[in-house]
């Protein structure tokens, strides 16, 4: 079922069944029939986990939302809420047991807290007076939850909202926790790279986690050779840059969801002769995406310049495969195609899927706005006029487009400019406010904060050294046949991939004077092996190094760390672990206040 | 050989018996046993005596004496009993002495005397008082039940870790059951009571009458009642003199026995009878014995494991053997001699003639830091004795914040647990401290203490964020932080207000504080959203319709669009809104309206600061070629063929292009020839291309 997690370098199906069996000792606690209460935020995410065919083996017979008032009927033995701590989630949970009905049988109430145990939400629940309502109160330690064979999200949206402007590490903390986990799992990791304050904290404390289990040695034999911790505020940049993969142009036009995405209907309407375009469908096509594809596989990570060619192609085998009946004479060779046929038929509808996606991709990347926004992007990018205000902006604002638009814009500029002349800023923000509303400054101050958008201190523009130092602008990217990574966004080599590029090849120490340009410290630890444990590489055998971005991490940037892992002299393979899987415009959006 | 058999004496047809001393019981007891009430721990326990005062109504000035002996009789504690009437002794699986009282509260002691704790089994019980009760031991551990003067059953399967639970009613109980006792069947501790004739099963949520299979008729009530060790077998003494015995699930009866005896009899309990290790129950009266069974099944529980051993051993303070038994039987450290160390170091930190440092070095040096060793366990015990400097001291061995935080909250050191929490990195915790400041110290400390701690300070603000918005401005307040001062009072104003005035106002405090924080922009937009605010107002009395928080730009949209294109302009001149931001906006208004008219007197109205190929632009977006073609004719040179093509005319396009010699726009009109009439046009582009490749 969740194949596509074993095919990588590290088998990421044994944290899934972990985890799973962690789920089931859980609900077999709860003795007899099952309701569960889902924190709807919960769901997504638990779907990559457990189905309900899961649940329903153990009993679990009915599922609701939480929301305020009375549950709904169920007759069941148990209710179990799943909920992140969250007060104000507490708050819902005491209203449903204060008003559950007494005269009707009485039913036992559990809470699982989703990934950690709080005591706040505990107190919050006394407070409220059902705390003694609960029978069991547990935590699922859901820290990193496998999207793919080589990926790994905490689906955390808020974390680098509460890092970098609410001064809160929670999110870090859970970071540590998973890694503890993965490192039971999979072996202590002998050598943690960071770069960054938050990548600091997470380090320490899984220093400080590690002395705190003196007593159970880990004896797993290591998978992990390097782990590399990267800050988001190290490279603000690219996620603001529109993403030019395959898959990074779907999240950017359609927002991938916990590895689903929902289309227009109207082009996968089924092909029937005789039909006219009347009964088309209305409700949006829910797609899966991901390695468990074969052909998604191949284009995911490839320009979209490049996937057009490569759909050609397939289109050609795959009819040509079913040409190949003319040729079955004997009964042997027609039992042959027929055995053939499912996998042949999974693959066409596979292939219309796509075709049918690259089709509506194609009617946005070819627009005259998408060509001229890219435009400005890439000038920025190659730190051409990031000085002053730019004329596509100011028409975009005085046309109204979507203000997280202009937002990723102007941010792009500011970062490429190292902030804004603070005539240009407060340009920029009055159009803003004038436009949009004055209720964006709440959302200005924010991103301010956040050291997206903010004047330029004393006056210096170090991207132009940084740019050059690492390379993050080429001009002869080749699209088709790239040879760096800087073809997921037609030119600009995404910064933070750099660094881990750099770092296996040939090491840090080449770059010290530009870390020191970039926030935060940069630093190495080593964490001791049993002598037994120490690995003696073979000949050729690529390393294995997990690279964490706290703070999120785009698509793009995921498709060139997979590029990196492919290269034939690489000698480093890469699986990617985040807080959470985002886009520009998701990310500006979890930034913006709305205080109405 | 004779000699072997000589003291066997034939009990029955089929066995023998025979008695010897183990050793004498050394205790010297004062009051007869049957004035006592008696609880003998399983597997040759610990016994517990205390003189029942209660029940022959002396006088309660007499405090009676709780006593506890080992099984051989020798003295371990004697107390005075200082607490309330008891009518329970019964030993919980962990050795502990639990006292029930008739009030309900259960108080726990240690085997040598020395008080645990104390807990309530509810108030329903303290209300109706207990008429009876029984200690059971089960997998989840030792359970009360209790039976009210209401006679209802109350029961907690686990006293180490309390769930009360309320059993359902019992139709008819109107006085004590003629006997009763617990039973646990597939993980559900259950009740069973006898009612003259009848038998009842409560479970968590039924009564149930139940009758046990064979039982020879006539019987008029159960005098007794007893459940093996194990919970899987029952026997009932009736008052026709039968003993009935079968399974506890009252599906099978193994055997029936008439004894010819009718008295009730004092107690009744299963054993194994000595011959073959059959089950049996024996039966004691006053003065007689008899021992009753035929069960074919034989079962050896080994229910005194190598751990519940160890225990024993550690609660007798003999530690070196525990040790050295580990040794031998090589136990894992952590189940094995790191507990026995953590036991003994639980002990040491009650010797009070040794100093605080002797004994926290010790302890550290015998224990290190060997794995499984809790020192926030032997610190609580420290703590528990009033040393709380040596529970200081041991903590700081203790590598688990999580472990030291709460002992060190209960200890009153909530600074220190603060930066231990800090230092975790667990923001649950640092939360859970920061609350508990929060109610410990007064206003001003608490303030104080955060501001050391930004760490906490920042989680506290957003806990106020969410939950105390008056506190949050306070806390600006003390830090000077304008910049967040003014941010609170802009939420204010749309959440905490209604009334213009009142938001005006709350955005003026804004506009100050911004001002204060040396945050000009902030504070101008502030200012100006003020001004637009009451502007809103006003056009909303003077003109109907609604205008209030919609932006400037919407505002200006909304007048072109009602038609009040002065008062637009006014508005666009007073805010400064730049000219070519405001061409877009008219135009775009002006062409939402389909007023072509004005849109044409607007375009003559100046140059065009944005040029007319977004004149175009909107007329074609309202389908309106016929306007679309005036402007496209003044379009400048460079955006010509865009604006030919947008409004379909690819020939007029075609000769700018091949005038313009330009090849992007000549593959740009080419790609745009894809009607049936634009062959000639797409020839007449080749052909000026063919002709400017010669030259």
């Amino acid at each position: 079922m969740a194949a596509h997690l074993s095919y990588g370098r590290v088998n990421l199906n044994v944290l899934r069944e972990a985890v799973r069996r962690e789920l089931r000792e859980f609900l077999d606690k709860c003795a007899g029939s099952k309701a569960i209460v889902w924190d709807e935020y919960l769901t997504g995410p638990f779907g990559l986990i457990a189905q309900y065919s899961l649940l329903k083996e153990h009993e679990v017979e009915k599922m609701f939302t939480l929301k305020g008032s009375r549950l709904p009927p169920a007759d069941v033995k148990n209710i179990i809420f799943f909920v992140r701590p969250r007060l104000e989630l507490m708050d819902i949970i005491a209203e449903n047991v204060l008003s559950e009905d007494r005269r009707s049988p009485a039913r036992d109430f559990h809470i699982l807290f989703v990934p950690r145990r709080s005591l706040l939400c505990e107190q919050r629940l006394k407070d409220q007076g059902v705390l003694g309502s609960f029978i069991h109160r547990e935590e699922y330690s859901l820290d990193l939850i496998p999207f793919d064979g080589d990926l790994l999200s905490m689906e955390s949206e808020s974390a680098f909202k509460e890092c970098y402007l609410e001064n809160d590490q929670t999110s870090l903390y859970h970071a540590a926790k998973g890694l503890m986990t993965l490192q039971a799992l999979y072996g202590t990791i002998p050598q943690i790279f960071g770069k960054g304050e938050c990548a600091r904290q997470v380090a320490n404390m899984m220093i400080r986690m590690k002395r705190e289990f003196t007593g159970s040695q880990n004896s797993i034999f290591p998978v992990f050779d390097t782990l590399l911790l990267l800050d988001r505020n190290v490279d603000l940049l690219t996620p603001l840059a529109t993403q030019l993969t395959y898959e990074g142009l779907i999240d950017e036009i359609y927002g991938i969801q916990n590895s689903y995405v929902k289309l227009p209907p109207e082009k996968f309407a089924p092909k029937k002769q005789g039909e006219s375009g009347k009964d088309l469908p209305t409700e949006a096509k829910k797609l899966q995406l991901n390695s468990a594809e074969e052909l998604y596989a191949e284009i995911r990570d490839k320009n979209f310049n490049a996937v057009g060619s490569v759909l050609s192609k397939k289109a050609k085998i795959i009819s040509a495969a079913f040409e190949e009946r003319h040729n079955a004479k004997t009964v042997g060779e027609i039992k042959q195609f027929v055995s053939q046929l499912p996998h042949m038929q999974a693959a066409r509808g596979s292939l219309a899927n796509h075709t049918s996606i690259a089709e509506l991709i194609k009617d946005i990347t070819t627009s005259e706005d998408f060509f001229d926004k890219l435009t400005v992007e890439q000038e920025f990018m190659s730190g051409i006029d990031t000085d002053k205000v730019n004329n596509y902006i100011e028409d975009c604002i005085a046309q109204k487009h979507p203000l997280i638009k202009i937002l990723r814009l102007v941010c792009l500029q500011s970062v490429c400019n190292s902030g804004l002349k603070q005539k240009v800023l407060d340009y920029y923000k009055r159009e803003i406010l004038q436009t949009y509303g004055y209720e964006h400054m709440l959302t200005l101050n924010n991103l301010e904060q956040a050291g997206l958008l903010r004047p330029q201190m004393g006056g210096r523009n170090n991207y132009p050294t940084i740019r050059k130092t690492l390379r993050l602008w080429m001009d002869d990217v080749n699209e088709q046949n790239p040879n760096d990574i800087s073809y997921v966004y037609s030119g600009y080599a995404p910064l933070s991939v750099r660094l881990a590029q750099l770092l296996a090849r040939p090491g840090w120490r080449s770059i010290e004077e530009v870390l020191k340009m970039l926030p935060g410290p940069h630093f190495e630890e080593r964490q001791q092996l049993p002598a037994g444990l120490q690995k003696k590489r073979q000949q050729g055998e690529n390393r294995v190094t997990l690279v964490f971005f706290l703070g999120g991490v785009t698509y793009a940037e995921i498709a060139a760390l997979r590029f990196l892992s492919q290269m034939e002299d690489g000698g480093t393979e890469y699986v990617i672990a985040t807080t959470k899987l985002m886009n520009g415009t998701s990310w500006i959006e979890s930034l913006m206040e709305k205080p109405f | 050989m004779d000699c072997y058999t000589a003291d066997w004496n034939p009990l029955g047809e089929a066995a023998f018996y025979r008695k010897f001393e183990l050793y004498s019981m050394d205790w010297d007891l004062k009051e007869p046993l049957r004035d006592c009430l008696v609880a003998a721990a399983p597997y040759g326990g610990p016994i517990a005596l205390l003189r029942n005062p209660w029940k022959k109504e002396k006088s309660p000035s007499i405090r009676p004496l709780l006593q506890i002996y080992s099984s051989s009789g020798v003295a371990l504690a004697s107390l005075l009993w200082k607490s309330g009437p008891v009518v329970l002794l019964g030993w919980s699986a962990e050795e502990e002495l639990l006292c029930v009282q008739e009030d309900g509260s259960v108080l726990v002691y240690g085997l040598h005397g020395d008080f645990r704790r104390h807990f309530s089994m509810g108030n329903e019980v303290l209300q109706n008082r207990v008429l009876d009760a029984r200690v059971f031991h089960t997998e989840f551990g030792s359970g009360i039940a209790i039976l009210t003067g209401a006679h209802r059953f109350t029961l907690s399967a686990n006293v180490g870790d309390l769930k009360l639970r309320r059993m359902p009613e019992v139709p008819g109980l109107q006085a004590l059951p003629s006997c009763w006792t617990v039973l646990f069947q597939d993980r559900v501790t259950l009740v069973l009571l006898a009612i003259g004739p009848d038998l009842f099963l409560l479970d968590n949520t039924a009564c149930s009458g139940v009758v046990p299979p064979g039982l020879t008729p006539g019987v008029g009530g159960f005098l007794q009642m007893a459940v093996s060790f194990n919970y899987r077998y029952l026997a009932l003494f009736t008052d026709t003199g039968h003993i009935w015995m079968g399974l506890a699930s009252l599906k099978e009866k193994l055997y029936e026995f008439n004894c010819n005896i009718r008295a009730p009899p004092k107690q009744i309990a299963w054993c194994n009878r000595p011959k073959g290790k059959q089950k049996a129950v024996v039966v004691a009266w006053e003065r007689r014995l008899l021992v009753a069974g035929n069960a074919p099944e034989s079962i050896q529980y080994k229910q005194l494991t190598i751990e519940v051993l160890l225990d024993r051993l550690v609660l007798r303070r003999l530690y070196p053997l525990a040790i050295q038994i580990c040794e031998y039987l090589r136990l894992p450290e952590v189940q094995g001699v790191s507990r026995i160390l953590a036991h003994w170091a639980c002990y040491k930190v009650q010797q009070k003639d040794v100093s605080d440092e002797d004994v926290a070095r010790a302890i550290n040096q015998k224990l290190g830091d060997t794995p499984g060793v809790s020192y926030s366990d032997i610190a609580a015990r420290a703590y528990g004795c009033g040393r709380t400097e040596l529970a200081i001291k041991l903590l700081e061995y203790e590598p688990r914040s999580g472990e030291q935080v709460p002992l060190l909250l209960k200890m009153k050191r909530s600074k220190l647990a603060l930066s231990k929490a800090i230092e975790s990195g667990d923001t649950d915790l640092v939360f859970t401290v920061v609350l508990h400041l929060k109610n410990e110290l007064n206003r001003g400390d608490f303030f104080m203490t955060l501001r050391n701690q930004p760490v906490a300070l920042s989680l506290y603000r957003q806990f106020c964020k969410h939950q105390e918005l008056e506190t949050l401005k306070d806390l600006y307040n003390q830090d000077d932080n304008h910049q967040e001062l003014g941010n609170f009072h802009i939420r204010a104003s749309y959440a905490a207000e209604e009334r213009i005035e009142g938001r005006v106002a709350a955005l003026q405090t804004a506009a100050d504080e911004y001002y204060k924080a040396k945050n000009e922009f902030a504070a101008k937009a502030t200012e100006e959203q003020m001004r637009l605010l009451r502007l809103q107002r006003r056009l909303e009395d003077e003109l109907g319709g609604h205008f209030l928080d919609l932006s400037l730009h919407d505002t200006v949209t909304s007048l072109l669009l009602g038609g009040n294109n002065k008062r637009a302009e006014q508005l666009a001149r007073d805010f400064r809104i730049p000219d070519k931001r405001f061409w877009w906006l008219k135009l775009t208004a002006l062409a939402d309206r389909e007023d072509w008219e004005e849109l044409e007197k607007f375009s003559k109205s100046k140059k065009s600061p944005i040029g007319y190929l977004p004149f175009v632009e909107v007329c074609m977006k309202r389908h309106n070629k016929f306007e679309a073609k005036k402007f496209a004719a003044r379009v400048s040179p460079e955006q010509k063929v865009k604006a030919f093509l947008l409004i379909g005319d690819v020939a007029q396009a075609a000769d700018v292009a091949i005038e313009h010699r330009n090849e992007a726009e000549l593959s740009l009109v080419l790609s745009h020839c894809t009607g049936a009439s634009d062959g000639a046009t797409a020839d007449k582009i080749q052909r000026a291309r063919a002709l400017a490749q010669r030259k």
